[in-house]
């Protein structure tokens, strides 16, 4: 416990210090909107179609932050220094989920916001709890598989390209999940209420991909 | 040179290790026995296995034949019963270059398990005080290099390894390191060295590698400069 | 090591049920009232399928045998199986297009749950060999591959479940068979099939694994009368070099 928190407090202060992943995650993501915007060629989306740009955005935005989660270890011996402490080292892979949840989550803070403002519908319904339990599920399953898939991409050749590649197929149940129960939620005449069923599928995919990084993580770390 | 107790296992006993990637075998058949609180100095050309011979002593690769012990553990099975008391000195420093020295020995503090205050200690030691609070990046090499030595050290382990410690420092900053890293400190020392004579003057025991192999294994005071040199030819 | 045990008696097993299978699609097996003959491409279409994701399914289980063994002959049998599974997953796609068009009109259908779900598991396994290649040490290779085997071989039921999920319950089954009941005449010629691919499988699988393991039993001999540098050094490969 004491090694995730001193990694996780190490990669908030390094963030906060260069500031790499969020603002990158989230001026990708206001730009997506302006794109999808002039390309869909449409001012006010509402109901699916409205769900799915969100999450096809939110998701493209997570690829960049999965990218840049171990670079620093990778480039600056950051490995070497973890795996030379007498430490669990599935900490490693704890620590590292919670810090791009966390980036996911400060992105969101603003880009949803700028998505309702921007894109949505002005009397799409406004239904705030239940958009973040959606959005703190698919979080959680894109923060594990982005730190499983950052992890086995980081010591390839093509990093950059490995990532996205092995990523996004790996979340298109999460795609599936979040954007169908998002998509009552910004109906046009108000919001529906939120399917539960597709709660319980991320919340299956949630448990199932982290209890299989878990047991796998070891072995991406040990030579 | 102390001998072997119970209380005080040697600190490395290797026996017939090899390790290869792919095809390539990076180190075959090597066998000695370090005692615990004794240095040994490493010598051999680029590519003679002295990268691979440290990073297996220090637990980050698995040999793939022989039998090797480190303080007692043995590898890989026990590796975590000697985790934590092996400190490592190599080419890279291990540090995160935007955050400061300050900050880089606080986070290997916590992940030690030892006290905070530690690191802040061994960097007035070292003379880095001053600039402690600047980011990695501005230090300069020899002042990096302390910080690395001070990283090393910070949770006081019974075996060194050091790849060429006083590369980049100055007298002055080799002066300042010597209590931490040198003869004097009391730990058991792997020292790989391209200073042949700064080495032997230093070295309990002497370990030459040649294209992998265990070319010449004696006690320091019975090894000369020029069969050392004989190693790089 | 001796793998390609049993060779014989599979090919020959595979050629028998093969042809016997074909010789049923054509001359048995009756052709549907509304879809005419081309929809007996069903035959092979879904025998590709089902052997497709088991071969998926067998590369997991030897990645995790490989990473609690260690033994290089488990990463070679994960390996060949996912290889020819990806080769099998395109048939499925090609196959799977032609009956989508024969009897729906378009080349491609998204109300098709299970050809979307092959789709995205297309996609992830197509990623296989790119990723072994890009990693230069063999051991470390063998491992991350392993560690990706698993993560695939989890990742196959729960999309076809949320696939499954997604694809709304008005549309009816495109590519489905009669009322969904196979009469008894089907029920051999697609049983026929399905055996023919599984031995079809199994034998290309033991081909390709005692072809490559000669080759590297080959090497090995020759580097142990050449010398270690004797020999001009492997190239790259994603396959496994060693044993």
């Amino acid at each position: 416990m004491a090694a995730v928190s001193a990694v996780v407090r190490k990669d908030l202060r390094l963030e906060a210090r260069a500031f790499e992943s969020v603002p990158a995650m989230l001026m990708f993501s206001v730009t997506t909107f302006v794109l999808f915007h002039f390309g869909l060629d449409r001012g006010a989306l509402a109901g699916d179609l409205a769900a799915g740009v969100l999450w096809v955005t939110l998701l493209l935005a997570a690829v960049l932050g999965m990218n840049r989660l171990f670079a620093t270890e990778h480039e600056q011996g950051g490995f070497d220094g973890f795996l030379l402490a007498p430490v669990d080292r599935t900490a490693l892979f704890v620590a590292k989920a919670t810090v791009l949840f966390a980036f996911l989550v400060a992105a969101e803070l603003i880009a949803v916001p700028a998505f309702a403002l921007l894109l949505l519908e002005p009397g799409a319904g406004q239904a705030l709890p239940e958009l973040v339990a959606v959005l703190a599920l698919a979080d959680a399953g894109i923060a594990v598989v982005g730190t499983l898939v950052g992890a086995l991409g980081v010591q390839t050749r093509a990093r950059e390209l490995m990532i996205p590649l092995l990523a996004l197929p790996l979340l298109i149940p999460v795609i599936i999940g979040a954007a169908e129960a998002t998509a009552p939620l910004f109906a046009a005449a108000g919001a529906e209420p939120l399917p539960g069923r597709w709660l319980a599928v991320l919340a299956l995919y949630d448990a199932v991909f982290a209890l299989l990084a878990y047991a796998v993580f070891d072995f991406l770390l040990e030579d | 040179m102390a001998a072997a107790t119970a209380d005080s296992p040697d600190a490395v006993a290797l026996e017939g290790v090899g390790r290869a990637y792919g095809e390539r075998v990076a180190l075959r058949d090597v066998t000695f026995t370090l005692p615990a609180g004794a240095t040994v100095a490493v010598f051999g050309a680029n590519g003679a296995g002295k990268t691979t011979l440290l990073r297996i002593l220090a637990m980050l690769l698995r040999p793939h034949a022989g039998v090797a012990r480190v303080l007692g553990a043995a590898l890989p099975r026990e590796a975590w019963k000697a985790r934590g008391q092996v400190g490592l000195l190599g080419h890279e420093p291990l540090l995160y270059r935007d955050l400061t020295a300050r900050e880089n020995l606080r986070y290997h503090a916590r992940l030690h398990r030892v006290a905070p205050r530690r690191g802040d200690d061994l960097l007035e030691r070292v003379g880095l005080a001053a600039r402690a609070d600047d980011p990695v990046r501005t230090l300069s090499r020899g002042m990096a290099q302390r910080a690395a030595i001070c990283r090393t050290v910070l949770h006081d382990p019974s075996l060194l390894l050091l790849d060429e410690p006083l590369a980049n420092l100055d007298p002055g900053g080799a002066a300042a390191v010597a209590p931490l890293i040198g003869r004097g400190s009391g730990h058991a020392r792997v020292l790989i060295s391209h200073d042949v004579e700064q080495g032997l003057a230093e070295a309990d025991w002497v370990l030459g590698l040649r294209a992998g192999r265990q070319a010449l294994w004696a006690p320091g005071d019975q090894v000369s400069a020029a069969d050392v040199r004989g190693l790089y030819a | 090591m001796t793998f390609g045990r049993g060779l014989r008696p599979f090919s020959i097993a595979s050629a028998v049920l093969v042809t016997a299978a074909f010789a049923l699609v054509f001359f048995y097996a009756p052709n549907d009232a509304d879809q005419g003959f081309i929809y007996k491409i069903f035959y092979l279409h879904v025998p590709l399928a089902i052997v497709a994701l088991c071969g998926f399914v067998a590369g997991g289980v030897y990645g995790i045998k490989y990473l609690r063994s260690g033994e290089r002959a488990d990463d070679l049998r994960s390996y060949v199986a996912i290889h020819i599974s990806l080769i099998l997953a395109v048939g499925v796609l090609i196959t799977g297009s032609i009956w989508a068009r024969a009897s729906w009109g378009h080349w491609w259908v998204w109300d098709e749950p299970t050809l979307v779900s092959f789709l995205i598991v297309f996609l992830l396994y197509a990623c296989y060999q790119p990723l072994r290649f890009s990693i230069e040490d063999p051991e470390r290779q063998a491992r991350y591959a392993a560690v990706f085997s698993i993560v695939a071989g989890a990742f196959v039921p729960l999309n076809f479940m949320a696939v499954r999920m997604a694809d709304s319950l008005t549309h009816p089954r495109v590519l489905s068979t009669t009322g969904g009941s196979m009469t008894g005449e089907m029920r051999l010629t697609f049983y026929t099939a399905l055996a023919g691919m599984a031995c079809l499988f199994i034998t290309l699988w033991k081909y390709e694994l005692a072809s490559k393991s000669a080759s590297i039993q080959l090497r090995s001999l020759k580097r142990r009368l050449a010398g270690d540098d004797g020999l001009a050094p492997l190239a790259r490969s994603s396959a496994p070099q060693q044993l």
